[in-house]
């Protein structure tokens, strides 16, 4: 036993990198919203690259350590307090029996991700510990962290005091905006539009709508028009995939995804924005588009990953 | 058509191979499936058939989209059509109609056609599993029968139960978790398409063959 959940306000679920190899039996992958902060989150504690953490999203939540541990917080939107401290996040802290961790939500962002040393230990389905709330496996018998809930952890990778008071500088992290500009890699069915509509969509600003959830964000702004109104036979979609329904309004799909669907797709997120787009806050955040290319966008995701490896300790 | 490679982001790759509900072209997405999982490529992290398309979903830390577009090109070239794969047959008990068909007079009124005649086509066709998506284990199945090719209903529901078997267009499918839906509900089986703690969680692959057994 390490950390109890002795006040929730938050939808708080165990993700971890993602369900890999069922999409073609229509199970979405889940795994962390914000994927880098995630996996900075578990870089910093020491843990392999998919062990599972605690996705903390939409409201307040307070832990209490049961034994000492050391645990990281990244992401955006959170204020970390761990006893009587008030501390940064993307770092690591080592945290003795008996302390509280306090998680207070602010006004913008919205995940942040806990890890403990050794990763939270759940039974794996289909593979992996992502909740999905949906279908209601996976995690926590596929639900959300509720008061009273223990978390344990594995073994340690290295001694605690090795392992805390370390950071992931700056210059390493995704800048997250409350109003950013996104690249957008065009395709499977952008010839399905307008060039007017393709042109608005890569310049105008999107609001993020306030019924946006882990499944997908769904944007208000300039309705996207059609030229070629045949019909799609659903396909395979993906994270990030922008799909467009009659109404015009681009929703974009995220952790939960479908693994198919029946929309035209007007493009993709590239994969290094997206967690920017992860934290933009719903009925706040302004969001732009701009074209990018595939050859471009890979570039980038290697940089931003490359980052990872910049773990130091701070002291 | 010849198959088209298009980019979906920057960690999968589109390979459409039509643009139509059709058993030819389905099988050659899962010809070319098999082709990709048969060789086992590190980077290459999973496939999606659906009906006229494959998505390929791969590690952009190892590979970028033009390295996967040319292994992809390869691999299509390779698809042979004689060959034919063996298929499963998975036979689907149906409870017709009650209270988990709910739609099936509706249906029967709106095709003019008897409930029994409805329940007779929708049961004596062997369909294919197309694609899978929706929901864990939901399976995309066709062709029906012409005669049975209904609308989606004008407003979803908001629950259907599991294991109800509903049309849609010249669909049929299973609902395998509740959830909402829009298609036609025409009966019910006790069968399990999902369960998360089975070693085999799913009833159905892609590409299988069902028939339905009125019961």
């Amino acid at each position: 036993m390490t950390l109890e959940a002795i006040d929730i306000g938050a939808l708080a679920t165990i993700q971890d990198s993602g369900r890999i190899g069922w999409r073609k039996f229509g199970v979405p992958t889940s795994g962390a919203m914000d994927s880098f902060a995630y996996r900075a989150a578990n870089a910093l504690v020491g843990n392999s690259p998919r062990a599972a953490a605690l996705e903390i999203g939409l409201g307040d939540i307070t832990f209490r350590a049961r034994r000492d541990c050391v645990i990281a917080v990244a992401g955006a939107g959170y204020q970390l307090s761990v006893y009587i401290w008030d501390f940064p996040l993307w770092s690591s802290y080592y945290v003795r029996a008996g302390w509280t961790i306090r998680l207070t939500k602010l006004d913008s962002g919205m995940w942040a991700y806990l890890a403990l040393t050794g990763g939270v230990q759940t039974q794996g389905r289909l593979g992996s510990a992502s909740t999905n709330l949906r279908a209601h496996f996976g995690g926590l018998d596929g639900r959300q962290l509720q008061t009273g809930d223990v978390i344990h952890a594995g073994a340690p990778s290295h001694a605690l005091s090795d392992l805390a008071a370390r950071t992931l500088p700056e210059s390493a992290r995704p800048v997250y905006a409350n109003n950013p500009v996104l690249d957008v890699i065009p395709g499977p069915q952008e010839n399905f539009f307008t060039d007017e509509s393709t042109a608005t969509f890569m310049s105008q600003p999107y609001s993020l709508s306030v019924v946006s959830d882990r499944m997908g964000y769904r944007l208000e702004g300039a309705a996207l028009t059609r030229r070629d109104n045949s019909e799609l036979v659903s396909e395979g979609m993906t994270m990030g995939a922008i799909q467009v329904p009659a109404s015009g309004q681009p929703i974009v799909m995220m952790a939960d995804s479908p693994t198919t669907g029946g929309y035209p797709k007007i493009g993709a997120v590239a994969s290094a924005d997206l967690p920017l787009l992860a934290q933009c806050t719903p009925g706040r955040s302004k969001i732009r588009f701009r074209e990018t290319t595939v050859a471009k966008a890979e570039k980038k995701y290697r940089e931003l990953m490359a980052g990872l490896d910049g773990v130091i300790n701070s002291d | 058509m010849r198959p088209r490679i298009v980019p979906l982001g920057d960690s999968s790759a589109l390979v459409q191979m039509g643009n139509e509900i059709d058993l030819d072209v389905n099988q050659r997405v899962h010809a070319l499936e098999k082709l990709i999982e048969a060789s086992d490529i590190e980077g290459i992290i999973e496939t999606v058939p659906s009906y006229a398309a494959l998505l390929v979903h791969y590690d952009p830390l190892i590979f970028s989209f033009s390295h996967v577009k040319t292994i992809l090109q390869r691999k299509i070239s390779q698809i042979r059509e004689t060959v034919k794969r063996k298929r499963r047959t998975i036979e689907v008990p149906v409870r017709y109609g009650g209270e988990h068909g709910a739609d099936l007079e509706a249906v029967a009124r709106h095709l003019r056609l008897r409930v029994e005649d409805v329940i007779r086509i929708h049961s004596e066709k062997i369909y294919t599993v197309y694609m899978m998506g929706f929901t864990p284990g939901y399976p995309y199945m066709g062709k029906l029968d012409g005669r049975l090719v209904m609308p989606r209903l004008e407003t979803p529901r908001t629950r259907v139960p599991t294991g109800t078997v509903a049309i849609a267009g010249s669909q049929t499918g299973i609902y395998s978790v509740e959830s909402p839906g829009g298609w036609n509900l025409i009966g019910w089986t006790p069968l399990k398409l999902f369960d998360p703690e089975s070693d085999s969680p799913f009833l159905f692959s892609p590409g299988d063959e069902v028939k339905f057994i009125p019961v």
